[in-house]
């Protein structure tokens, strides 16, 4: 017999794979080695986590006691899939086009990015699905206390708590490793994502296995099994018309609504043409997992005694026929039904509850310190993300140490079906039509989650147990019309079709009756129009009025959610498509648009709206706007389309006039400016020069010391002025491409190295610290080594001469971008006002007034001069805390050692 | 009402693929008919018919499978072109 220890061991392997699995899975997706990973099969099967061990073992035992009545959670869903075209096909492309993060976010979004809605969602979300985790939880503990009962020797289990304990704790560190590796939404989970679709084969494979052995190897083949199916009790099971109807809804309205399958569905899907392959792929994954299911019940109601749980036959069958491996194969298949459920099921919920829970109280609480954005926010909503899912999963185990793994759990699966499907009406009216309002929503949700909970959920919990046993019989009061089971007189109704239809029924209506009656605000009117008409428009909907917001805080905001590098690459993209250089674009309602929509890609809407709100200021939408973007009545003709181009390009060009005409005139100020000082600079050496050269040539009673004095004096200011013509002869040659580039090999630490120890013997060197990573510095070069040095010196001695803090740091750092090397040089001073960043890549710039500093300002120009003959750029960064300049490396004959 | 600037009738290649388009709408309607007769039909036989009820919905699915399978293929090919008659909506 298979004992304790093998089991837990074939366990073990078997989550090891699926570790090793995901993990080369995330590494291909990095390397961008990942094009089948992102294939329409892994898609589809992503979606079998529809597939949960409740429908593993559960559907066999559904059979057992009900005959065909099975199908309806397999049909339901399929009928959803090959309608692809109604509704499926929709809610991908508003999901991806409004960078949908959860349901809750859907439902938000849609309704003016409230956040109140968003709660709401959630927390059915998690009422709903905690109990079908604890399910999964139970299954596995079931499971394993099979091969225990069934062991000749008599091995215990355990505990079943401290199995299950075992299992969540497992769950929640492969969930947090690979569900929270980034935050975006739009990239994709792919080492989870392919994890769940191996482990869609392996149960694929598992149930059919167990029901190709009942069929050839205990009936005899599939003549001997019709008879069999003939003669069982299974074919007496009257069908229930009421449940048959009832449930193929409510299984078709699930895979809609529950988080996970809304997860693996829309936020998941990385390709919109996956939904066509799915549409055919994912019913016959459906078709093949149920087909073995009634002869399997069959036989296990034949040979099994009558006392054994039908819901186990798949494990109980091949265990008695002494199949040992069978049995540990089946075995894992409901393992990985319950596993890969929790997995998703956690990672949609911790979604969820991070950025409609955490994220809101955050930033009220932020708020109320006055401050604006501070903080890491990444790192807070990363932290945020991970604890939700351990909580997930500690609520799911409590709920199984509260019920103690009862019976009773087995008819949670409905139950939870059909308080998440109370978001349906919400989620189909927000999509088909425009006149659906938020509070209509909110009604609707609150009215149909009561009712709900109050003629099913509570009653689950059996008589006596939280409705006492005369509200169940008479009504609360006496009332007999509230009968949690009989609403209004509507009896003889089974139990869970009864819930259903009054819940939805009276969800819908509130819904429609509210959204009819009220107006809805011009935020939900955009909205509105943008998901319903998401396949006409796709452009954005501009929510943004003109606004003062700084373009540089924004960035330190984004930086803060995205990273730098993203943050920045956006911000680069958004400055050049308006005709700008640099990092901050003019802040256009439609770039704030954008924006928004990046970051609510990783924070949900409504927190995006508000972080960005608190920058700008104001969120007005006027009616004025409303029209001009979104009413139907604004037509989309051909020249309006062609004029609005035109007036696009002649902004455009206006907006680079006008940046050129600003550079131009705060350039011929300082080329005034420089022309004094060139003058001052050159004569007041050539003074000095003459005055002491006239006292040597007429002085005759000059004794040798003072002679040595002025001369050295008089060699010193040639000096000087050899330097400075000096810098004006190579800016000159520079320019004029005269310059030949002697390339070398070279290594980029050791040029560091070099300008580190020349710039450190300046005058005022040693007041500068300068922080560097050295081993990420170990690249070998190959490009004019000397100039290059040439400009890391410049910088560094910039910021020995500039920097202005109190205890002066540079810190050198690399970043690679797109297969190229830049080199971050960043101090701790003021920085460039916003104002003179344009300028000072220009000759002559310099931006403190006075010679403290005593150079020409030549120096950066020499270096963009030099970057630009090298093949590399150098730029200023904003927003990072002070002065920063990144040189961009030139990109070919570069290779990173080892 | 947007403007109607669209033509009346069509070449017969865009006929064939509205005409696939609607088909991909109504195959889960029919679908749907399919699945609902089971629980509606009362035969007189005291016979158990389960057997046959499970071939015959393993049969609905199936074709429901092929079913999607040919509409996704006739409608796939041209999901580039933009979608001017897209006045449904719902």
């Amino acid at each position: 017999m298979i004992n304790f220890n093998i089991l837990v061991t074939v366990c073990l392997v078997y989550v090891v794979a699926l570790f090793a699995v995901a993990f080369w899975a995330e590494r291909r997706a990095r390397s961008g080695r990942a094009k089948w990973l992102r294939s329409p099969l892994i898609y589809t099967l992503s979606l079998s986590v529809y597939c949960t061990a409740w429908t593993f073992y559960g559907a066999v035992g559904y059979a057992a006691r009900t005959g065909l009545e099975y199908l309806t959670i397999y049909l339901g869903p399929t009928l959803v899939l090959v309608g692809w075209w109604w509704l499926l096909r929709k809610l991908v492309r508003i999901g991806r086009t409004q960078h949908i993060t959860s349901i809750a976010d859907l439902i938000s979004s849609r309704y003016g990015k409230s956040n109140v809605l968003g709660v709401i969602v959630t927390l059915m979300a998690v009422i709903g699905t905690t109990p079908y985790i604890t399910l999964q939880l139970q299954s596995v503990t079931l499971s394993f206390s099979v091969f225990a009962s069934t062991a000749e020797g008599g091995w215990r289990l355990p505990d079943m708590n401290s199995t299950a304990l075992w299992v969540a704790a497992g769950l929640a560190l492969f969930t947090i490793l690979f569900g929270t590796r980034n935050l975006d939404a739009n990239e994709r989970h792919h080492g989870v994502v392919t994890a769940i679709a191996v482990e869609a084969v392996v149960k694929l494979v598992a149930l059919i296995a167990v029901g190709v052995f009942v069929v050839w190897g205990v009936s005899g083949g599939i003549g001997a099994m019709a008879q069999d199916i003939a003669e069982s009790p299974i074919a007496d099971a009257q069908f229930r018309p009421g449940r048959w109807v009832g449930l193929t809804a409510l299984s078709a309205a699930a895979i809609l609504t529950l988080p996970r399958m809304f997860q693996v569905l829309v936020v998941e899907n990385a390709d919109e043409r996956h939904v066509e392959t799915a549409s055919w792929a994912f019913p016959l994954y459906l078709c093949l997992i149920s087909l073995f299911v009634v002869p399997i019940a069959v036989t296990g109601l034949a040979t099994q005694p009558a006392t054994a749980n039908p819901d186990l036959f798949v494990l109980t069958v091949p265990l008695s026929m002494d199949q040992q491996g069978l049995a540990t194969l089946a075995f894992l298949g409901g393992f990985s039904s319950a596993t890969s459920m929790v997995i998703v099921a956690s990672i949609a919920l911790a979604t969820m509850v991070s950025n409609h829970i955490v994220m809101p109280l955050w930033l009220h609480w932020q708020n109320q310190e006055g401050a604006m954005v501070s903080g890491d926010v990444r790192k807070l909503l990363l932290r945020s993300r991970r604890l939700s899912i351990g909580g997930v999963l500690v609520l799911g185990y409590l709920y199984f140490r509260l019920t103690g793994g009862s019976e009773a759990l087995a008819s949670i699966g409905l139950i939870s079906f059909t308080g998440v499907a109370q978001v349906l009406p919400a989620m189909i009216g927000g999509i088909f039509w425009r006149g659906a309002t938020k509070r209509g929503a909110l009604v609707g949700l609150l009215v149909g989650s009561l009712v709900w909970a109050y003629t099913l959920f509570l009653p689950s919990f059996g008589p006596g147990g939280i409705l006492s046993e005369s509200i169940m019989v008479n009504g609360p009061w006496g009332l007999e019309w509230l009968r949690p089971q009989s609403m209004f007189g509507v009896g003889g109704l089974d139990p869970l079709v009864h819930a259903m239809f009054w819940s939805l029924t009276l969800n819908t209506f509130g819904f429609l009756f509210v959204s009819l009656l009220g107006f809805p605000s011009p935020m939900e009117r955009l909205q509105g129009a943008q998901f319903v008409n998401v396949f006409e428009h796709s452009t954005s909907a501009q929510g943004w009025a003109q606004s003062r917001a700084e373009a540089e805080d924004l960035l330190m905001m984004t930086q803060r959610i995205l990273g730098a590098e993203d943050a920045q690459a956006l911000f680069l993209q958004a400055a050049n498509e308006q005709g700008k250089k640099g990092y901050l674009p003019d802040i256009t309602p439609g770039f704030l648009e954008r924006l928004e929509r990046q970051i609510s890609g990783s924070v949900g809407a409504a927190t995006a709206h508000a972080m960005i709100g608190q920058i700008v200021g104001r969120t007005a939408v006027s009616v004025g706007d409303l029209m001009a973007v979104a009413d139907e009545t604004a037509q989309m003709m051909e020249t309006s389309n062609q004029l609005k181009a035109k007036s696009d390009e002649l902004t455009r060009t206006a907006r680079q006039l006008r940046e050129a005409n600003e550079k131009l005139t705060e350039l011929s100020i300082q080329k005034d400016a420089f022309l004094s000082q060139i003058s001052h600079e050159l004569r007041t050496p050539m003074t000095s020069i003459r005055a002491f050269s006239e006292i040597l040539m007429e002085d005759e009673m000059l004794n040798a010391e003072d002679a040595q004095k002025y001369s050295s004096i008089i060699n010193e200011e040639a000096i000087r002025l050899t330097r400075l013509l000096d810098d004006l002869l190579d800016l000159s040659v520079l320019e004029n491409a005269q310059i030949s580039l002697t390339e070398q090999d070279g290594n980029l630490g050791d040029l560091i190295d070099q300008a580190v120890a020349t710039t450190s013997t300046l005058p005022s060197g040693d007041r500068l610290g300068i922080r560097r990573d050295k081993l990420s510095e170990d690249i070998d070069l190959h490009t004019d080594t000397d100039r290059l040095t040439q400009v890391f010196i410049n910088l560094i001695a910039n910021a020995q001469k500039y920097c202005d803090a109190e205890e002066p740091v540079l810190s050198i750092r690399l970043r690679k971008t797109g297969g190229r090397v830049a080199v971050d040089f960043t101090d701790n001073g003021s920085g460039i006002p916003t104002k003179s960043q344009s300028i000072i890549f220009e000759k002559f710039a310099r931006l403190s007034d006075g010679n403290a500093a005593g150079g020409a300002g030549l120096g950066l120009a020499i270096c963009r001069e030099i970057m630009t003959k090298l093949g590399g750029d150098i730029t200023y960064l904003p927003g990072q805390g002070g002065a920063s300049f990144r040189v961009t490396l030139p990109p070919i004959p570069m290779r990173q050692r080892r | 009402m947007k403007p109607s600037h669209r033509p009346l009738f069509v070449a017969r290649r865009n006929y064939r693929r509205r005409r696939m388009r609607d088909g991909a709408r109504l195959l889960p309607i029919f679908g749907l008919f399919l699945i609902m007769l089971p629980p509606l039909q009362q035969w007189s036989e005291q016979e158990p018919r389960l057997g046959g009820q499970l071939v015959y919905l393993f049969l609905v699915w199936l074709f429901l499978i092929l079913g999607a399978f040919f509409f996704t293929r006739q409608i796939g090919v041209e999901e580039d072109t933009p979608e001017p008659d897209e006045d449904d909506g719902a």
